[in-house]
């Protein structure tokens, strides 16, 4: 069990954990993943990218949006808790000297994408930052951003901060400039990596997307997170996470994401249930401590 | 057949041995009284109820069954059992205990060579191996007549738990001899080297991947075959006996096996990393929301729990009508499992015929009482999707068994023509594991053959110096028992090296 350092609520639902790993820590590289389980005998395993990593203080950090019961029931863990970390999984991003790297995140992949775009500035590469969002609130790792970027292009979706744009707007951009970017990597939700791979293909600019599929194990026995690239069956775990975009089947990859849509559905409505229910019992809780004092 | 009532076969097996004991009264039970003595069933549920439960479906003999099941034992010098037994168990000699009612000395002489009786005497294909060769099933036709060496071994390993004798596997440590051993992976292989090099007096670290330990006999191997509890009581006897366990520790990636030796002071290591990626047919639409590989399918209902719907967080697909595909051990836990899971049709597809079924015979009998479908001669050469862009049916096409092959078995030859729409909503492939690239992808030097098994010579020594290798990383897809014989060499050959 690993133990949960500091916990930061980011936005309604985005939070991050600073959690004691240490061989994580030092072994992991830019690109890499965790996965996490509550508990060993009826926990989920739960695939995050990692998002930073101190190897002196032996610690990670994990950004976890809310999207199902198993991330839920992860939020009500506070600094002190644990859970089960395994990792680092998957291959390490390719990190050379290519020129000019756009790097775009959407949502919460602008964690994962954090550390990409430090390691392609540190092997010297001139590196612009598309920063994306549904609404203000949800932009995260901004001021991380800034130090990086030459550039660090906002938009949202409701124009609360920067263009209201898509990111593909500004990547459309950006591409149709002399000289094209060298490379393009996008994070984020499945919909906006699909459509950035889209909007660069014209141009012919190599784009790399990394992938968060379903997984059981993560170490390249379930074949749960096998996607189509170029026509060829992968494995995310073991082959990926990142893939040329313009070759992945995003139709079969975004089906296959949506494959317990409804188990998702009705754990999830469990899981409000049953966290409101935890919540009522601890303010019932602190009234009758209160009462008593 | 309705299942075997475990009182009434223990009734019966009563009176089966007062009557040898009259016999033996004037004079020795000669090798024709004992050919006499009906092979004892094996106790089972009902299937009609336990094809929706996930209890065990056996539940082993009664002390009368195994003491007449003993008696059949001809106790042959030569004992061509053991030479069958990859493990060479000292068969004769253990019956020979069990005859005489001493169960205690019975699970020793076992311990002596077999650190997971009770998990052998429920998985091990006895058929192939030590009842194969035995000379009783012999003369009465086949291993399905031969001394029931399996289910002995079992009622022995149980009895030696349950009655907190001296269990099978509970030796000592070795005197400490100060060196350090890293065992990856907590499967058959690693757990057997494990135990083995304890034994010497090594200090050994096994790293598991998993939450658990156990491997495949507790991420594959269903609940209703063999017991979570069995298995976590094994692992539970090494840590007693000092082995030290890491779990949820992928090592090439929490860290290179290289630095276990270099840098965290490791003598040797042993690589049991076990069965890889799973294999699928390549065939159009596998990829489809309803096509799942038996490892995901099994590891989302065993390990994850999924079958426990009201607790387990990992969820598991519903199902109507499934199809798996392939016929080996696997295939039927995959099908079996669906039945258990809700599934209202299972069918197995396997291109050849019933005598090529690589399954335990016991395992094919069970599923095939429980109302599991078996498609012989026939599998698909494509995944349809339905409406809803999932899974809904496969196209069939039907085979004949052509000329033996190089591995002897007579190989399929499709019918032209035949090519027909099955409906389906979930198909479950079971056709076998690659290797896992991981360990030689992260370690320099580490030889693999093509197709990516480490490579290893007669005494399990990789093509680096102390590191050694077993079990399906080496062997492919196997199974338990070849995985411990290979643990077992292993330790032995370390052992050698580290003196």
């Amino acid at each position: 069990m690993n133990k949960i350092i500091e916990k930061t609520h980011l936005s309604e639902e985005v939070y991050r954990f600073v959690v004691e790993a240490p061989l994580i820590a030092r072994e992991r590289k830019a690109g890499q993943f965790v996965i996490v389980q509550l508990d060993a005998d009826y926990g989920e395993r739960i695939p995050l990218t990692i998002a930073d990593a101190d190897p002196q203080r032996g610690t990670i950090t994990l950004i976890v949006q809310t999207v199902g019961a198993s991330t839920r029931k992860m939020a009500l863990k506070n600094a002190g808790d644990e859970f089960i970390v395994l990792g680092p999984l998957g291959n390490p991003t390719h990190i050379e000297k290519v020129g000019w790297a756009v790097c775009v995140g959407g949502g919460i992949g602008l964690a994962p994408l954090h550390p990409i775009a430090q390691a392609l500035k540190a092997a010297g590469n001139r590196v612009t930052i598309i920063s994306g969002a549904r609404t203000k609130d949800l932009l995260i790792m901004q001021d991380e951003m800034e130090k990086i970027g030459e550039r660090n292009i906002v938009v949202t979706d409701d124009g609360s901060a920067g263009r209201k744009a898509l990111v593909t707007e500004p990547l459309k951009e950006l591409c149709e400039q002399k000289p094209a970017p060298d490379l393009v990597i996008a994070i984020g939700p499945p919909v906006m990596m699909k459509f950035c791979a889209q909007t660069t293909k014209p141009y012919g600019v190599k784009t790399l997307v990394s992938l968060n599929t379903i997984m059981i194990d993560g170490t390249g026995m379930c074949g749960g997170c096998r996607v189509s690239v170029g026509g060829v069956t992968k494995f995310v775990c073991v082959d990926g996470p990142e893939f040329d975009g313009h070759e992945v089947d995003w139709d079969n990859m975004m089906a296959r994401l949506k494959s317990y849509k409804k188990f998702e559905e009705e754990a999830n409505h469990k899981c409000r249930l049953e966290i409101e229910a935890d919540v009522l019992a601890a303010s019932q809780g602190a009234a009758q401590n209160g009462g008593r004092r | 057949m309705s299942g075997f009532n475990k009182d009434e076969l223990e009734t019966e097996a009563r009176r089966g041995l007062d009557a040898l004991k009259a016999k033996t009264a004037d004079k020795p039970l000669g090798p024709r009284d004992r050919m006499a003595v009906p092979v004892q069933e094996m106790p089972c549920q009902n299937p009609e109820l336990r094809r929706s439960n996930m209890e065990e479906v056996t539940s082993g003999y009664g002390e009368c069954q195994a003491r007449l099941e003993a008696e059949r034992c001809l106790q042959c010098r030569n004992a061509p059992c053991v030479q069958g037994c990859p493990v060479g168990v000292h068969i004769p000699e253990f019956i020979a205990k069990l005859r005489e009612g001493e169960f205690a000395a019975a699970a020793g002489i076992i311990g002596e060579t077999n650190l997971l009786p009770s998990i052998c005497g429920r998985v091990c294909p006895q058929e192939k191996q030590c009842q194969a060769q035995c000379t009783l099933g012999k003369s009465l036709g086949g291993p399905a007549k031969a001394v029931q060496i399996g289910r002995l071994e079992r009622f022995v390993a149980d009895r030696a738990e349950s009655s907190k004798a001296p269990a099978a596997a509970a030796p000592a440590a070795g005197h400490s001899t100060g060196k350090r051993v890293a065992v990856i992976g907590a499967g058959p292989a690693g757990l057997t080297c494990a135990a083995d090099l304890r034994r010497q007096g090594h200090e050994v670290t096994v790293y598991e991947a998993l939450q658990k330990a156990g491997g495949v006999m507790v991420y594959g191997i269903p609940e209703f075959r063999l017991p979570k509890a069995l298995v976590r009581r094994e692992a539970d006897n090494l840590a007693r006996l000092g082995v030290r366990f890491e779990l949820d520790f992928l090592v090439g990636r929490t860290r290179p096996l290289r630095a276990l030796l270099d840098e965290d002071g490791f003598d040797a290591a042993f690589v049991g990393t076990g069965a890889g990626l799973p294999k699928f047919m390549n065939i159009p639409g596998e990829n489809l929301v309803g096509v799942f590989s038996a490892n995901e399918y099994l590891t989302r209902a065993n390990l994850m729990r999924a079958y426990d719907k009201g607790r387990a967080a990992t969820p598991i697909y519903a199902s109507r009508r499934v199809a798996v595909l392939g016929g080996g051990n696997v295939a039927m836990d995959s099908a079996r499992m669906a039945l258990r899971l809700g599934a209202e049709e299972v069918h197995i597809l396997y291109r050849r015929g019933r005598e090529e079924l690589p399954a335990r015979a016991e395992e094919v009998h069970h599923a095939e009482e429980e109302g599991v479908i078996f498609d012989l001669l026939s599998s698909p050469d494509q995944v349809l999707a339905g409406d809803d862009g999932r899974v809904g049916g496969l196209n069939v096409v039907n085979f004949k068994l052509g000329e033996p092959d190089a591995s002897g078995r007579r190989s399929p030859v499709p019918i032209e023509g035949s090519g027909h729409f099955v409906p389906f909503d979930t198909v479950i492939v079971a056709i076998g594991n690659g290797s896992n690239p991981l360990i030689a992808k992260t370690t320099p030097n580490l030889d693999v053959d093509r197709h990516g098994h480490i490579v290893v010579d007669k005494k399990q020594k990789t093509s680096l110096d102390r590191v050694y290798a077993g079990g399906d990383i080496v062997l492919g897809s196997a199974t338990v028992i070849l995985a411990m014989g290979e643990g077992r060499r292993a330790a032995a050959a370390i052992g050698e090296i580290l003196q």
